[in-house]
């Protein structure tokens, strides 16, 4: 080591408040570099994950925060049924006392989705739409998803749909499916007179084919429900309902053109647009279902 | 019958049910060119439409509400337009255009043929959501169309169909969903202490409360829930991890769509909510705008530290989209009209600019064999010049040059900081440090593409499709509207707040 220091090392070891202590140089030479904390490191997001216990406390200390607020909001909010609530306003008034009259369905919930809030059950009608289309964009079996291991598990799969023995199944399907998929339609239709309209009944009707295609395999749904099929229904529904209502939205906006006759109230043949829509909605909810169920399964429809 | 019918005031509905229906037919139509031509038809008339309401909005300096269907305001559905909503709409219209335009080559090439016209689905549906979305005034609309805006987000991501963009598309689902479920809980619990579900009620029975102090703390709650969720969906700064892997495993048309108008509409549902359900009082009386405020600073540093820290393009890219959703924030938190102004002028000149620099972007990954690192990307620009052109014109556009779209929303933002009382500090050191480290990382980049790469032999130049140097031009040319006659722009801006906060 050198005994002599330039100004310059001296001035640099001052600085680094070295020449206070004795023997500076050789205590440098020989200390080890104290391990300091990380504090970036000791915070990040990786340190967090890798290290499972922090990771279940903090979500679990996280999760609890959000019961607990959620919870004394839930006891803050109004008692329910109260009849003194804020939600019991003129809004509700008026949907129950002129529903029927301004609707003409006995059923005030189909009255209120499908005329005076037809717009977002439009929206929702979409969404099931989309959600449908985005499950075929995933599955759809094309040559990017689809392997040779995969085709070869699918035609097994027809081998036993076609000659297995399941006598049970296909006869309690075939028994059950027609009842179930007329009920659905019974619901759909009846949606303005009684509880239940497209959402419900297109949920029935879509169970009754996922029964059938499950005891008959898909390549028996395929002689009467393909995918065509399927495009055509649903994209039909929906502008069957995009028209209704752009008409009804149209001129109730403008006050222009003549109301829709709504009919006796009670009668089938009633409440204006609100049966048309219903059944647009039921066949969008069943073929989703249905769409869903088969895409899943197999890759297809 | 039909002479006093306003024409105008129908176009809301007009746009809204047309990009559905244009969606609908798209599901009948099996080959994508024809879907594309579709899509392109409908926009085009959306943006003529949203273009002439605009024009005589801003004209008469009015707003109206559209009852949709035959039954008046707290009964039925309504939409409602001012100038500001008609800015947002033709804004989206024209960079929806320009975008599918010049990324319509990524969408043929990435995503399967028969697919293809699905593609176009969701694209036709995410715009009508979007719409809907700026023009609503009815609080359970709103959410209706925030889910079809997820889902269909989530099909463009994944609509590539390669593993990395199924991880990005789960992320984004998961972290969309939180959003959307929050705002979901606020929309009920808000429905319960008002008893409506229009903006206008709401407001009434919100400031009704204020006044009786009566469910105090579930308002606080659903403020708060209703913010993060849409803060959420808008990638605000703690809630930003989706975006990166998302983005750089979609096709970058859908990147640019997403970060440049998806993530905008969810913010103008924000403004539209403060000034028409909250009331920028209660809004300030319950220090929300304060936490927005120190979010989006923390979004400003942070995103464009993430973004020096990034070599894939596309992922800086998306850090890049954090730090700038954070300038928008911090100018809705300065709770002051000359801030939001700034804020909404922001949101233009970032729709403008990102979805610019995505397909540029998408350009240099095709033209470097699929490479997406900045290193592998050196030379790209002086093959495809166009394309480099418009990459540099973003990049500065971003770091905040003047004669571009970005110099003059910082300006502002400078500008409104002197009325916002106590966070002119802030603003002003948040606004400088942030605009010298998106320069510290977009230069490089820029730098980068021009530099030629020594010892190695030339590349053929790369000829670019019509519509993608069409689209180009026409983003650059934008950018230097909103970056020279920017006057215009912002007076509609103010009035239309000033509307808005009647």
């Amino acid at each position: 080591m050198k005994d002599k220091k330039s100004f310059w090392e001296h001035l640099k070891a001052w600085v680094d408040g070295e020449e206070v202590i004795l023997n500076a140089d050789k205590y440098i030479a020989t200390r080890t570099p104290k391990e300091s904390l990380n504090w970036h490191k000791f915070f990040s997001v990786q340190n967090v994950k890798e290290n499972k216990r922090n990771y279940a406390v903090l979500s679990v200390g996280i999760t609890a925060l959000f019961i607990g607020i959620m919870l004394s909001v839930v006891d803050a909010l109004p008692e329910f049924g109260s009849p003194y609530n804020p939600s019991n306003n003129e809004v509700m008034v008026r949907y129950l006392e002129k529903g029927i009259e301004e609707t003409g369905a006995v059923n005030f919930v189909a009255g209120m989705i499908l005329d005076y809030r037809a717009f977002d059950t439009f929206g929702e009608a979409n969404v099931l739409f989309l959600a449908v289309m985005c499950v075929v964009l995933l599955l759809k079996k094309d040559k990017k998803n689809y392997s040779a291991k995969e085709e070869q598990e699918n035609q097994e799969d027809d081998f036993f749909d076609t000659n297995e023995k399941r006598p049970i199944l296909q006869i309690g399907a075939k028994m059950l499916a027609p009842m179930v998929i007329l009920y659905g339609i019974y619901v759909v239709l009846n949606g303005h007179l009684s509880p239940g309209g497209g959402f419900s009944g297109g949920s029935i009707i879509g169970a009754g084919l996922i029964l059938y295609a499950s005891a008959y395999g898909q390549k028996k749904m395929q002689t009467f429900f393909t995918f065509k099929t399927f495009t055509k229904i649903c994209a039909g529904g929906l502008l069957t309902y995009c028209a209704c209502k752009s008409y009804s939205f149209f001129t109730g906006a403008n006050h222009v053109g003549y109301e829709i006759p709504k009919g006796i109230p009670g009668n089938i043949l009633s409440a204006g647009f609100i049966l048309p829509l219903n059944i647009c909605v039921g066949l969008i909810v069943a073929c989703t279902m249905y769409g869903f169920y088969a895409l899943f399964t197999k890759g297809d429809i | 019958m039909m002479e006093h019918i306003n024409w105008i005031h129908n176009i809301p509905f007009f746009s809204i049910f047309l990009a559905m229906l244009s969606g609908i037919l798209t599901a009948l139509v099996k080959n994508g060119k024809t879907a594309y031509k579709i899509h392109m038809g409908m926009v085009l008339v959306v943006c003529i439409m949203s273009g002439l309401l605009l024009v005589s909005l801003s004209a008469k300096n009015e707003m109206f509400t559209f009852m949709m269907g035959h039954f008046p305001a707290p009964w039925g559905n309504e939409l409602r337009a001012g100038p500001l909503e008609a800015l947002m709409a033709t804004t989206f219209s024209v960079v929806m255009l320009l975008t599918v335009s010049g990324g319509s080559q990524f969408i043929f090439k990435d995503v399967v043929e028969e697919k293809q016209s699905l593609y176009f689905i969701m694209l036709n549906a995410l715009f009508g959501a979007m719409l809907a979305l700026v023009y609503t005034n009815d609080i359970f609309t709103a959410y209706v169309f925030i889910e079809i805006n997820t889902i269909a987000s989530c099909a463009l991501i994944m609509a590539k169909g390669t593993p990395q963009s199924m991880v990005g598309t789960t992320h984004y689902l998961v972290i969309s969903l939180l959003g959307s479920g929050l705002f979901l809980l606020g929309v009920c619990i808000l429905y319960s202490i008002t008893g409506h579900l229009l903006f206008p009620q709401m407001q009434e029975g919100i400031l009704e409360l204020i006044k009786t102090e009566a469910y105090r703390m579930p308002l606080l709650v659903v403020t708060g829930f209703m913010f993060i969720g849409i803060a959420i969906k808008s990638a605000l700064f703690p809630f930003h991890s989706m975006l990166p892997g998302a983005y750089q495993a979609a096709i970058p048309t859908s990147s640019g769509i997403l970060s440049g108008l998806v993530l905008k509409s969810y913010i103008i549902l924000g403004i539209k909510l403060i000034y028409c359900v909250f009331s920028a009082q209660v809004m300030h009386t319950l220090k929300i705008t304060e936490v927005l405020f120190a979010f989006g600073l923390a979004g400003m540093v942070m995103g464009s530290v993430y973004a020096m820290k990034e070599r894939k393009m596309k992922r800086m890219l998306a850090y890049s989209s954090v730090a700038q959703i954070g300038y928008i924030y911090m100018g809705i938190g300065m709770a002051s009209p000359v801030g939001m102004t700034a804020a909404c002028f922001h949101i233009l000149a970032h729709a403008v600019t990102k979805t610019l620099l995505f397909i540029c972007c998408g350009s240099f990954v095709e033209d470097s064999d699929g490479k997406e690192k900045i290193y592998h990307m050196r030379g790209v620009a002086l093959r495809n010049p166009l394309a480099g052109i418009g990459y540099t014109i973003g990049a500065l556009s971003m770091i905040g040059i003047p004669l571009l779209a970005g110099f003059i929303s910082k300006i502002y933002f400078a500008t409104a900081s002197v009325y916002s009382s106590g966070k002119m500090a802030a603003v002003l050191i948040v606004l400088g440090v942030s605009m010298v480290l998106n320069a510290l990382y977009f230069l490089p980049s820029v730098i980068a593409i021009w530099t030629p790469v020594k010892g190695e032999e030339k590349k053929p130049a790369v000829t670019n499709s019509p519509a993608f140097a069409t689209s180009i031009v026409g983003f650059i040319i934008l950018n230097l509207i909103l970056g020279i006659c920017y006057r215009p722009i912002t007076h509609i801006i103010q009035t239309s707040i000033e509307l808005l906060a009647q």
